[in-house]
C-alpha cells in the first residue's frame, strides 16, 4: 500500500479519540501501524456513537425477545414487531441532542431525516412520527430561541416529508438550559417477507450509492487530528449539516420501489460515519468483503480527503447492494426520481472465517485496507464497563418527609389549579402541535378524538387495508428518574404502558432513548446504569422488549452539570378491533367521575412541590409495580367490557389535573370531592403512581361497580361531569373557560 | 446622514443549500441544462442614520452578525451607499 | 348547476365512467390521502406521473397537496412547469374540470388558472388545525349545492396559505360569484379571529371566472373518512363528483 503522509502516531490517536489501549490493539488487528485513513476509520467506528462502547455490555441485559419480534435490538436498522396479518411494525427512537443545541433548526430537522431513513431502510412505510423534547428554563430568551428553532426544524422538515407527527412529550427544566434533548420517533408499516436487510454477500454485486452528494459535513475530530499529519484540508468545514426533506421524500419513494423489485441484497442509511460504517456494519454482517472507489462518490467539493469521503455525515445518503445484472432497473428507478445513483465499488469474497476485508482506493492507490468485522458493534469494537457510584444527593432526597412542606387550604386551590394549569410543564402544546402537520396520510384517529396515546391507522401507499391501528407514546418524567433512576425509569416504562392502555390498545415493545451526562463520571454512570435496570425489569413485567435504540452520553455542560437522566421511552402499542378506542374526554353532563388506584399521601417529585412550594429534593413518587400491573388488567377490561366513557391516567399535576384535563377535552366541567383520609394537596396534586381516571355513564354504572367490585383493585366514587365550572368539596376552584383559557394559550403568549 | 445598505446573505459556500439543488432541477426539467451551481439567498435593503459612512457599516454589520445572518450557516456581504 | 343529485351508495358508475387523475409531482405528499378519498366513492383513480404528457382520460384532474420540489423559491413555482401541466393547462382550457387542494392551490395560482397568489401566513409559521368553511358561490358547482348556511369542518395545513388578490381582482371575483369559501368560526361567522393565515377578506378557496377550475387551502379529502371522526370533507368531494358528471 502506498503511504503518501507519514504514520500517525498514539498521540494523534489521543487527539481522534483513540485510547492507548485502543491504539496498540489496531496494530494488533492490522498487523501494522495504521496510516492516517485508517486510524481515522477506527477512531469513528470505535467512538460512543457507533459501537455504543461505554454502554453495550448493560444495553444487553434489557429484554429482547418475545413471540412477536422479527429482529432483535440492534440487528437491523430498527426494530421490529409482527403485528399479525402478515404485516410488521418498524419503529425507532434516535436523539439529535448535540447539533440541536448547536443550531435547533437543522438540528432537529436532520434528527427527524436520520430517524426516518432507519425505518424506510427496512421497506418499512413510515406512518406516524413523535418526538421527546426537554428545554431549560423557559424564561430564558435563549430556551426561547431553542424551543422555536427546535420546533421549526421539526415541523418543517417532517411537514415536507409527509408523515404526521402525532405526538410527543415536551419538558421544561434549567437542568437542560445548555444541553436541550431532541429525541426523534418514527413507525413504518412492511410486509412480512418484504423487509430489506442491512447486509452485503455475493461476490461481484454492485455497491450503490445514492441520494445527495457527499460533503465535509460532520467530521470535525479527524480534521482536527489531521493538521498534524498533512494539510490535506484547506476548506472551511460546515459547521451545521443541512437537511433536504425533499430529497428525503424522493429518497422513501425511489428506496421502497427499489426494495420492492426483489433484487436489494442490502441497504443501509448513511447517518453516523457515513460510507464507512454502512459499508463495515453491512460487510461484517453478510460475512463478505467490498473493495470501493471513493473516486466514484459523487462530492459536494473537489478534492476531498479519503478520510473526509469516508467519515463525511452529509445527510440523505443510502448504500445499497444489489444483485449483478439489475443494475439498469435500479437505475432506472432513481432516474425517474432525479435522484443520483453511483457504483462506487464491489462486493468480494471473505475468507473461510467470514471475515472479509474492506479495500478503499483514491486517485488509483488503495489508501485503506480494513476486517470490517474488527470495526463494528459485536465484532472487534471494544466494550468497556465504567465504574459507577451512587451520587450524594440522593440519599439527601430521600430524607424528605411531606410533612416539613404545609398542606394547600381550600382557599389556596384557585392559585394552585392556575399555577397547575398554567405551566409550560403541563399546559397545553398547541402552539408546538399546531406546527406539525399531524394530519397528512388520513390514518390520525387522535385528531377528533384525543387520548393518551396517539392512534394511527395502518395505512399507506402499498400497505394491505387493514383494520388494525398502532398506538404510540413517547414518555419520561426525568424529575422521577433523577430523584432515583430504578424507580424514574420503572415509571417511564409504567406511564407508557398505562397511556397505550388508557386509549384501548395493547403494549408491544419499547424503544429507548437513553440521554446521559459524561459516563467517564462515576455519579453520571450509577444514573446509567440504575436506569437500564430499572427499564429492564419493567420492560420484563409488562411484556415489552426492548427492540433497540440510541445512547446519547455527554448532555453535559461545564456550567450546568449533567442533564437529568432521561431514559426516554417511546412504547408501541397495537389496536385489533377499532371498537376498543378510548377517548380521555368527558361526554355526558352527570356521568359519574371514578379513580381507579389508591390515592396515597405523596407529593414527592411533583410538579406541585418542585414549582409550586418550590422544593426541589425529594425522591421519586409512590410506585408500586404490582399495583401497576393490576390497574392496567382492570382499565383493559373495562374498555372491552365497554364500562367506562373516558379514561385518563394521572400523571404531571396530579388527579386536580388529570380531571381537568378530561374536562376541557370534553368542553365540561366536574365537581368531585377529597379523601378526609389523605392530605388534600397529595390528594390533589401528588403524582403517584398507577392511578386512572375513568368517567362512566347512568347506563354503565351498574355493571361498573358489579366488575370493580369484584376486581382487586381499589376505586372510589370521586365526583360527577357538570356543565361547566370545576368545584372541590362544593367550591368553585376555577371557571372551566379560565381554565381552558389559561390551559391553551399559556405557552403561546410565553412565544409570543 | 442616512445611507442606504444593501446586504446579501447567502448560505456558506461549504454548506448544501437544497433549495438551490431543487430550483436546478426544475431549470434543468425546463431542459436548461447548462445552468449549475444553483445558490439561493436572501438581499435585504435597509437604511440607517450615522455620521459617517464607517459607522453605518459597523451599525449594519452588526446588524448581520446579531440577527439579520445566521452565522453558523451563513455569509454576508454589505454594499453602502448615501440615501 | 346541479340538475339532480345522486344518491351515490346505488349509481351505477359503470353507465357513466368517472375517471379522477390525481397527479404526483416530486415532493407531492397527499396524493394517495386524494387518491384514496375518491376511491372511497366507488371511482376509478389513476396516479398521474408529473413527467408524463398523458392525462389517461380523466374527467377531473385532482393537483394533491404537498411540498412539490421541496416548496423551494415559491410554493408551486417550479412544479408549475412539470411537462404534465401542459396537459393539465389544455384540459382546463377545454372546460374539464380541474381542482388543486393546498399546494395544488398553489400550482395552480403560480400557473395563473385560478387569480390570486397565496403568500406566507401572517403568523410566519405553518399551522395545521381544524378550522371551519362557508360556502359562498351559489353559481359554481363546487359550492352550489353545500348548505350555505353551516360551518364544515375541515384541516388545514399548510405555512403559505395567505390568499391575496389586488382591488381590482378582488372585485372582479366578487361581481363574478368566484368565491368558493370562506375562513369561519364554529357558528359560520366570517372573523378576523376564524382567520387561520391572513387570507383576504378571509378567502379560503376560488374558482376561474368560466367556473371549472376550483382552488382551496383546506383539505377536504383528510375530513372523508369516519373511522377519523370528521366527514364533512365528503359533502364537498361529492359536489365535486356532481360537478364532473352533470
Amino acid at each position: 500500500m502506498e503511504l503518501l503522509d507519514p504514520l500517525p502516531t498514539v498521540e494523534t490517536a489521543r487527539k481522534l479519540g483513540v485510547l492507548p489501549d485502543e491504539f496498540d490493539r489496531i496494530v494488533t488487528i492490522l498487523g501494522r501501524q495504521p496510516n492516517f485513513t485508517e486510524l481515522s476509520i477506527f477512531s469513528v467506528m470505535w467512538s460512543e456513537h457507533c459501537s455504543y462502547k461505554n454502554s453495550i455490555i448493560w444495553l444487553k441485559t434489557l429484554p429482547r425477545d418475545s413471540d412477536r419480534m422479527l429482529a432483535k435490538a440492534g440487528e437491523e436498522n430498527a426494530g421490529l414487531v409482527d403485528i399479525g396479518d402478515g404485516l410488521a411494525c418498524s419503529f425507532k427512537i434516535e436523539s439529535h441532542n448535540h447539533p440541536s443545541a448547536l443550531e435547533p433548526y437543522q438540528g432537529a430537522a436532520t434528527g427527524v431525516g436520520g430517524i426516518n431513513r432507519d425505518i424506510f431502510t427496512m421497506g418499512a412505510r413510515p406512518i406516524a412520527q413523535l418526538n421527546s423534547l426537554r428545554f431549560g428554563d423557559l424564561s430564558l430568551p435563549k430556551t426561547r430561541r431553542l424551543l422555536r428553532g427546535v420546533t421549526k426544524g421539526i415541523g418543517d422538515y417532517g411537514n415536507a416529508f409527509g408523515i404526521p407527527t402525532v405526538g410527543g412529550e415536551i419538558y421544561f427544566d434549567e437542568c437542560y438550559n445548555t444541553n436541550p434533548l431532541v429525541n426523534a420517533f418514527s413507525a413504518g408499516i412492511v410486509e412480512i417477507g418484504k423487509v430489506a436487510k442491512a447486509t452485503s454477500y455475493g461476490v461481484g454485486n454492485p455497491v450503490f450509492i445514492v441520494g445527495s452528494a457527499t460533503g465535509k459535513d460532520g467530521i470535525h475530530g479527524a480534521t482536527f487530528a489531521s493538521e498534524d499529519i498533512s494539510a490535506a484540508s484547506t476548506d472551511k468545514l460546515p459547521a451545521v449539516q443541512v437537511g433536504d426533506p425533499f430529497m428525503e421524500k424522493l429518497l422513501l419513494e425511489a428506496t421502497l420501489e427499489i426494495i420492492a423489485t426483489g433484487y436489494v441484497i442490502g441497504i443501509q442509511d448513511m447517518g453516523a460515519a457515513g460510507i464507512i460504517c454502512s459499508t463495515s456494519e453491512m460487510s461484517a454482517k453478510g460475512e463478505h468483503g467490498m473493495v470501493i472507489d471513493l473516486d466514484k462518490v459523487p462530492t459536494r467539493q473537489p478534492n476531498m480527503a479519503p478520510f473526509e469521503i469516508l467519515l463525511s455525515e452529509s445527510q440523505e445518503r443510502m448504500l445499497v447492494v444489489i444483485e449483478k445484472g439489475k443494475e439498469g432497473i435500479i437505475q432506472g428507478i432513481f432516474d425517474k426520481w432525479d435522484l443520483h445513483c453511483a457504483q462506487i465499488g464491489e462486493v468480494t469474497a471473505a475468507p473461510a472465517d467470514g471475515m472479509g476485508r474492506l479495500h478503499f482506493y483514491r486517485y488509483g492507490q488503495l489508501v485503506a485496507d480494513v476486517p470490517a468485522h474488527d470495526l463494528v458493534l459485536g465484532g472487534g469494537a471494544p466494550q468497556y464497563r465504567r465504574d459507577y457510584k451512587e451520587p450524594a444527593y440522593i440519599k439527601e432526597f430521600a430524607k424528605f418527609r411531606i410533612n416539613t412542606v404545609p398542606d394547600v387550604t381550600p382557599a389556596d386551590l384557585g392559585d394552585v389549579a392556575r399555577h397547575l394549569l398554567s405551566h409550560p410543564n403541563i399546559c397545553s402544546r398547541r402552539w408546538v402541535y399546531e406546527q406539525y402537520d399531524s394530519m397528512v396520510g388520513t390514518a390520525n384517529r387522535s385528531t377528533n378524538a384525543p387520548s393518551d396515546a396517539a392512534v394511527v391507522r395502518v395505512k399507506g401507499a402499498g400497505i394491505p387495508k387493514t383494520d388494525k391501528s398502532i398506538v404510540i407514546t413517547v414518555d419520561c418524567n426525568s424529575r422521577y428518574v433523577n430523584a432515583n433512576p430504578f424507580t424514574g425509569a420503572q415509571i417511564a416504562v409504567a406511564e407508557a404502558a398505562r397511556n397505550i392502555v388508557c386509549t384501548g390498545g395493547e403494549p408491544l415493545a419499547v424503544t429507548n432513548n437513553l440521554n446521559f451526562g459524561n459516563p467517564y463520571v462515576p455519579e453520571v454512570y450509577w444514573h446509567f446504569v440504575e436506569a437500564v435496570k430499572g427499564m429492564g425489569e419493567a420492560c420484563a413485567r409488562f411484556a415489552t422488549p426492548v427492540t433497540g435504540g440510541n445512547v446519547s452520553f455527554y448532555n453535559q455542560s461545564s456550567d450546568d452539570g449533567p442533564v437529568f437522566p432521561t431514559p426516554t421511552i417511546g412504547m408501541l402499542g397495537l389496536m385489533e378491533n377499532p371498537d376498543n378506542r378510548m377517548t380521555l374526554n368527558f361526554q355526558n353532563e352527570g356521568d359519574t367521575i371514578y379513580l381507579i388506584g389508591s390515592p396515597q399521601n405523596d407529593v414527592a417529585s411533583s410538579e406541585y412541590l418542585y414549582s409550586y412550594r418550590k422544593v426541589k429534593a425529594s425522591p421519586a413518587p409512590a410506585f408500586d409495580m404490582e399495583q401497576e400491573l393490576a390497574v392496567q388488567t382492570i382499565v383493559k377490561q373495562l374498555i372491552t367490557k365497554k364500562l367506562i366513557r373516558s379514561a385518563h391516567d394521572i400523571s404531571d399535576g396530579g388527579l386536580f389535573v388529570a380531571v381537568a384535563e378530561s374536562a376541557m377535552a370534553g368542553g365540561r366541567g366536574f365537581a368531585i370531592n377529597t379523601d378526609g383520609e389523605y392530605r388534600r394537596d397529595a390528594y390533589l396534586f401528588g403524582e403517584s403512581q398507577s392511578r386512572v381516571i375513568v368517567s362512566v355513564s347512568a347506563e354503565q354504572q351498574a355493571g361498573f361497580e358489579q366488575f370493580m367490585q369484584k376486581a382487586h383493585v381499589s376505586y372510589s366514587q370521586i365526583g360527577s361531569v357538570t356543565a361547566s365550572d370545576y368545584v372541590v368539596d362544593g367550591q368553585v376552584v376555577i371557571a372551566s373557560d379560565t381554565a381552558t383559557s389559561l390551559y391553551n394559550n399559556a405557552l403561546g403568549e410565553i412565544m409570543a | 446622514m442616512t445611507y442606504l445598505a444593501e446586504i446579501d446573505i447567502m448560505p456558506q459556500k461549504e454548506i448544501l443549500d437544497p433549495q438551490g439543488k431543487a430550483v436546478k432541477l426544475g431549470l434543468h426539467n425546463l431542459n436548461m441544462d447548462s445552468i449549475d451551481n444553483v445558490r439561493i439567498g436572501k438581499h435585504i435593503r435597509l437604511e440607517v442614520d450615522a455620521a459617517s459612512e464607517d459607522e453605518a457599516r459597523a451599525t449594519v454589520d452588526a446588524a448581520c452578525r446579531q440577527l439579520l445572518a445566521n452565522l453558523i450557516m451563513e455569509e454576508y456581504s454589505i454594499t453602502m451607499k448615501t440615501a | 348547476m346541479t340538475l339532480y343529485t345522486y344518491d351515490f351508495s346505488t349509481y351505477d358508475y359503470y353507465l357513466c365512467p368517472m375517471k379522477v387523475g390525481v397527479v404526483v409531482f416530486p415532493g407531492s405528499n397527499c396524493d394517495q390521502d386524494a387518491v384514496d378519498a375518491f376511491e372511497s366513492f366507488d371511482l376509478s383513480v389513476v396516479k398521474l406521473w408529473h413527467k408524463d404528457h398523458d392525462l389517461q382520460g380523466c374527467d377531473l384532474v385532482v393537483l394533491p397537496g404537498g411540498f412539490s420540489y421541496g416548496d423551494y423559491l415559491r410554493t408551486g413555482a417550479v412544479a408549475r412547469f412539470s411537462p404534465i401541466m401542459t396537459e393539465v393547462i389544455a384540459h382546463a382550457n377545454r372546460g374539464g374540470y380541474l381542482m388543486g387542494i393546498c399546494n395544488g392551490f398553489q400550482i395552480l395560482a403560480e400557473a395563473q388558472l385560478v387569480p390570486g397568489v397565496l403568500l406566507r401566513n401572517t403568523s410566519q409559521q405553518y399551522v395545521c388545525k381544524n378550522i371551519y368553511l362557508k360556502p359562498q358561490s351559489t353559481s359554481a358547482l363546487l359550492t352550489a349545492g353545500l348548505d350555505h348556511d353551516r360551518a364544515y369542518k375541515i384541516p388545514i395545513a399548510h405555512g403559505d396559505g395567505c390568499y391575496f388578490a389586488n382591488n381590482e381582482a378582488l372585485a372582479r371575483l366578487n361581481d363574478n360569484d368566484q368565491v368558493l369559501f370562506r375562513y369561519c368560526d364554529e357558528a359560520g361567522n366570517s372573523t378576523d379571529a376564524a382567520n387561520p393565515n391572513g387570507s383576504l377578506d378571509n378567502i379560503a378557496g376560488v374558482c376561474n371566472d368560466r367556473r371549472n377550475v376550483f382552488g382551496m387551502m383546506p383539505h377536504p379529502e383528510r375530513a372523508a373518512d369516519a373511522a377519523l371522526g370528521n366527514t364533512d370533507g365528503r359533502y364537498i368531494l361529492e359536489q365535486l363528483l356532481t360537478a364532473v358528471l352533470a
